[in-house]
């Protein structure tokens, strides 16, 4: 189980927190213009990264806040916690290590 | 009489004799034994049967990875499948029985399986389930019954559990010499620290030798430890405490056995828990987890009186219990020398020591010579006599390839065999915490590599086997743990041992023998548990099994209670021989947690019965209740599902309801209903989003019903939102989808629209809801209020006022889901008994019923109003559900709007919300029927549709259904079928709505 560090009320354990899916996806600003296509992927695509990913996590038992991750999902080491509408750290991407299972 | 237990020794009270019986038979025992100690002292050879081929096993071990002795204990709400015998402390009473034994240990139906072991190859349930299926129900049958592990306890657990949590800056899991000079350490530079041991004495394998510490007895420098640690505030021992599970950022779960020492316990439940689940989250962990000993792979390794040479000495030194009375002694390294000095000084006869190394030679070895014990260097044991209990063995010299033998067999008469192939680093939890394994050839074993989270493992499980090396890595690795989390007391000196060379191993994936693996009649286990031979190994890789993983899978290797943790090393071991392979080669299979099973009442807790899932109740429950209302769930609310008169069923109950609605007045409890205040300037904005239509022309105490969508235009919730003042929205959604409605609104609020100045707030449990409807709802209304105009034209449909009702203030929504004239009294949560009670009594004299949930859905479904989870299931846009006229043209944007022009989302065969009415009026169709278009003789016959809705009409008489259908708007009249198990009914295509179709009733 993770520790995550809210940024509004400090470490606390996973439980108490729901991942809310990868962040900095902008929603188009005018969906009428677009293709279906370009809609779709908004809607349903998301990256699915082995490594370094992105995502939003909402502190459900605590303050209610939503905020941002950089998360490692293969070793879920967490590279960094910045609050909504800050810009995405730059991060280095981790060395795969080949690791399966 | 305990014919083998020593006169004198160990850590048993001989003066507490306990009494146990054992599959039937009574026997006793010493406070201090476990059961497994027990038994041996008793002379009990034969305590189970094997897996597959049932053939008769004794004890091999004397700790955690014991294959063979596996009890069922206890009965009723105490019973337990798969107990290691090694495992139970005893105590007075204690019944067990060998699991697989049936019908009984000796006479065991099961051995007839072995003469038909070319049946129960590798991969033998694969390849039995290739047989034709009617021949594996025969089969199978018969394989469960003889290859089962223990019976599942059929009572409900009888025993409480808890669960705690901790933080620490040092956990140290293992309370042997490395992890108390780790917690030592720690502990003395001021460190937080909990000390976790399985056993319920720490010393770990200090317990079970002689050793010296600081030139004392071990066993004194471990009691002077524990003394300092106890004073010590800041530091928690856990004993009977096993660490279980590894998982991220330094969690870990402990299981501690709290009363299992005791048998039974006769006020079992919260008040005296049976076990604790602690959940640790560790700044530091140090692992100093021990090494489990290998056996060696020979001709029939597995018959009673094959010992792991560590567990003699465990059982000789800690039980004062001895296997037999002579022994021989089979090693590939110096450690077992020990044994056969400490099976000497027991007073057994050792007539060798069968060594597979040409020249042993370490401090041990030196001490055996001179002790006169015959040395068999470069010997082999090739065969063993006596299926129920060693009776003897042959050894002979091996040659010099080290895979044919040299000389002829030479016959040694013994009743047990020490073993010792080398010894595994307990691994378990270094690798659960994600850490890579490095193979040390010298040591020929997985030691722990690189590490993934803040730990550091010491001692045995770090390939140090040495005492004096354990009590060195040990206190360094408290150090630097206690160091690590900023703290920098002083730990004093690490323990000194002496240092005792030894030689080196000499490692064989099977031992030569008269045979070659395979052939002849003997087996050569890898692994006892699942019977699993070198020869089913090399099978598997004759059939094209590389992979570590598939070949285990394969085998069954490694699987069952033990998790592999005798077997496992040994069988990678020969399928790297097999494959030609080097270990780091084939490398192992995944360790996955638990260690050793933690009972599912330990991970539930108290999260059981009653509090499994909390029920949520209304103010007004207590009233449904002494009604006799029948209860039905919605997500953990319950709520009336209808209140039966003497005599009534269901059916007629809910008949009654649904007429007196219709005809009179109907009382209901709303409570449940999802409302979520919303309030600031920009609540239009948010609101025009999140629902398809548009807010801004909503007047002040006007409602208007909203369908909200997700971004994939399907519809999520709906429901009728109320503006109360000028920034002042009351928002109801579906009873089951209040959260879901309040997490998806709050989420865009936080991450997309902060600029929006509005806020919400969850008041669902804040009011109490009573709903009144049907014809008479206003003249029962006027009774009790009188400062809200009722007139239709100063509170008409979908408006909100404010008053006293009954002389509480209340806001009433006139708004309805039954299509009668109806009112929702609004009122605070405390008074909301008081209102209900008195609706009740002013309703008297226009008869008034409690109507509960059943009779809402008959009335909504005539109305073809639509429910969540029925109608809407999250595949349906509110085009499908003829929601257009809900849909504004005029906003730009809301969320969801751009699917609903998507070309998926237009087609005009996508599933449509229709009536269905059966051709015979009587027929209810089940929820759920799928629909066809066009009946054929034979399948396949696609289906159109399926029922969403259907109930039995009492105002209308007949059946009515609700059904979503492939272009189904475009098909109303047609007929279709439904094929049902036992009948096919035909049913025709209707509109959407069977009663009131002009709304009058709710308008009146
Ligand atoms: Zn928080």
């Amino acid at each position: 189980m993770l520790l995550i560090e809210c940024p509004f009320c400090g470490p606390r354990a996973e439980v108490e927190f729901r991942c809310s899916g990868e962040g900095h996806i902008a929603r188009p600003e005018t969906p009428e213009n677009i293709s279906d296509e370009a809609w779709a992927d908004y809607v349903y695509m998301r990256t699915n990264p082995k490594g370094l990913h992105f995502e939003r996590w909402m502190h459900q038992h605590g303050c209610r806040r939503w905020f941002c991750v950089a998360r490692d999902t293969v070793t879920h080491k967490i590279r960094a916690i910045y609050k909504l509408g800050e810009a995405k750290p730059a991060l280095d991407e981790p060395k795969t290590e080949g690791e399966g299972a | 009489m305990q014919r083998n237990r020593l006169s004198e020794g160990g850590r048993i009270d001989r003066s507490r004799p306990l009494k146990f019986t054992f599959n039937g038979r009574p026997y006793e025992g010493f406070a201090g034994d476990t059961l497994a100690s027990a038994l041996l002292a008793n002379d009990v050879r034969v305590v189970g049967r094997s897996f597959k081929y049932h053939r008769p096993r004794g004890i091999v071990a004397a700790g955690v990875e014991e294959p063979n002795a596996l009890v069922q204990l206890g009965e009723g709400g105490f019973e337990e499948a798969n107990a290691r015998a090694t495992q139970i402390e005893l105590y007075d009473g204690l019944d067990a029985d060998s699991v697989n034994c049936w019908p009984s240990p000796d006479l065991d139906f099961g051995a007839i399986v072995g003469r038909f072991s070319r049946l129960l190859p590798a991969g033998f349930y694969y390849k039995t389930f290739m047989w034709p299926p009617k021949l594996w129900m025969t089969y199978e049958h018969f394989i469960r019954r003889a290859a089962g592990l223990g019976k599942a306890p059929k009572a409900p657990d009888a025993d409480a559990y808890d669960k705690r949590w901790a933080h620490c800056d040092v956990l140290v899991a293992g309370g042997g010499p490395a992890g108390l000079s780790a917690a030592l350490a720690a502990g003395r530079a001021g460190a937080r620290v909990i000390l976790a041991d399985e056993q319920a004495e720490l010393g770990g394998a200090l317990l079970n030798g002689h050793e010296e510490i600081d030139d004392r007895p071990g066993l004194d420098w471990v009691a002077d430890t524990l003394d300092e640690l106890r004073a010590m505030p800041e530091v928690r021992l856990l004993p009977r405490g096993t660490v279980a599970s590894y998982y991220d950022h330094n969690f870990l779960a402990v299981y501690e056995r709290l009363t299992d020492h005791l048998g039974p316990q006769a006020d079992a439940g919260p008040g005296n828990p049976r076990g604790r689940l602690w959940k640790v989250r560790a700044k530091q962990v140090v692992l100093a987890t021990g090494a489990h000993e290998r056996p060696l792979v020979f001709a029939d390794n597995d018959r009673p009186g094959i010992m792991l040479a560590g567990a003699v000495c465990a059982y000789l030194n800690r039980y004062g219990a001895r296997p037999g009375q002579a022994g021989v002694v089979f090693t590939n390294n110096d450690s077992a020398y020990r044994t056969a000095l400490d099976m000497a000084a027991a007073g057994i006869a050792v007539p060798a020591i069968v060594d597979l190394r040409p020249d042993p030679g370490g401090d041990a070895v030196q001490e055996v010579r001179e002790r006169g014990i015959e040395i068999l260097a470069n010997h082999a044991v090739v065969s063993v006599a006596g299926a129920k209990g060693l009776r003897g063995i042959e050894v002979a010299p091996i040659d010099p390839s080290g895979k044919g033998l040299a000389g002829d067999p030479r016959r040694i008469a013994c009743d047990h065999l020490a073993v010792s192939g080398g010894w595994n680093p307990a691994v378990h939890l270094f690798s659960q915490s994600r850490g890579k394994l490095d193979f040390d050839t010298d040591l020929n074993c997985f030691v722990p590599g690189q590490s993934f989270q803040a730990e550091c493992s010491a001692g045995a499980c770090n390939g140090t086997f040495g005492l004096a090396g354990c009590l060195a890595e040990g206190h360094a690795a408290g150090v630097s743990a206690a160091e690590a989390t900023g703290l920098t007391g002083k730990p004093g000196k690490a323990a000194s041992a002496a240092d005792r060379p030894e030689g080196s191993i000499r490692h064989m994936p099977t031992v030569p023998g008269k045979h070659p693996v395979g052939r002849g009649k003997a087996k050569h286990f890898v692994d006892v548990q699942n019977d699993v031979t070198a020869a089913d190994i090399a099978l598997a890789v004759r059939e094209g099994y590389r992979s570590v993983e598939h070949a285990k899978r394969y085998t069954t290797l490694g699987m069952g209670p033990d998790q592999g943790k005798i077997g496992g090393m040994t069988g990678f071991a020969a399928l790297a021989d097999s494959l030609g392979a080097t270990m780091p080669e084939v490398g192992t299979t995944t360790f996955r947690p638990p260690y050793t099973p933690v009972p599912f009442g330990a991970i539930a807790g108290r999260d059981v019965g009653a509090l499994a899932d909390p029920a949520r109740t209304t103010p007004m429950h207590g009233w449904h209740v002494s009604a006799g209302a029948v209860f039905d769930s919605a997500g953990q609310w319950l709520l009336p599902d209808h209140y039966p008169r003497e005599g009534e069923d269901r059916r007629v109950a809910v008949r009654r309801e649904c007429l007196a609605v219709r005809g009179g007045v109907g009382i209901r409890d709303g409570s449940t209903l999802g409302k979520i205040d919303i309030q600031g300037p920009d609540a239009v904005r948010m609101l025009d989003w999140v629902y398809t239509n548009a807010w801004g022309s909503l007047g002040v105490g006007r409602c208007r019903y909203g369908v909200m969508l997700g971004e994939d235009g399907m519809v999520m919730d709906d429901g009728v939102t109320a503006r109360l003042g000028e920034d002042h929205y009351l928002m109801h959604t579906t009873t089951g989808n209040a959260a879901g409605a309040f997490w998806w609104m709050e989420e865009w609020l936080q991450n997309e629209w902060l600029d929006y100045k509005v806020w919400l707030t969850s008041v669902t449990e804040k009011w109490a809801v009573v709903n009144i409807a049907g014809p008479r709802a206003r003249d029962l209304l006027a009774e009790l209020t009188r400062d809200i105009d009722l007139s239709n034209d100063a509170f008409p449909h979908m408006s909100v006022r404010s008053g006293r009702v009954a002389e509480i203030p209340a806001r009433v929504f006139r708004v309805s889901f039954t299509g009668e004239l109806s009112y929702e009294i609004n009122v605070a949560a405390g008074f909301g008994l008081a209102l209900w009670n008195a609706v009740m009594l002013a309703g008297q004299r226009f008869g008034i019923t409690p109507f509960g949930t059943e009779a809402v859905h008959v009335l909504r479904a005539e109305k073809g109003y639509l429910a969540a989870g029925q109608e809407i299931d999250g595949t349906v846009t509110p085009l499908d559900l003829g929601l257009d006229w809900a849909i504004s043209k005029k906003k730009a944007d809301f969320l969801g709007k751009r699917s609903l022009t998507r070309s998926a989302m237009v087609r005009e065969d996508r599933k449509q919300l229709v009536g269905l009415l059966t051709k015979e009026p009587g027929i209810v169709l089940p929820e759920g029927a799928q629909i066809v278009g066009e009946l054929r003789a034979a399948p396949p016959i696609p289906t159109i549709g399926h029922v969403t809705s259907s109930y039995y009409s009492p105002i209308l008489g007949r059946s009515i259904a609700l059904a979503l259908v492939e272009g189904g708007r475009a098909r109303i009249g047609e007929t279709v079928s439904l094929p049902l198990r036992d009948r096919t009914v035909e049913a025709e295509l209707t509109k959407p709505l069977f009663y009131d179709p002009e709304g009058e009733r709710l308008h009146a």
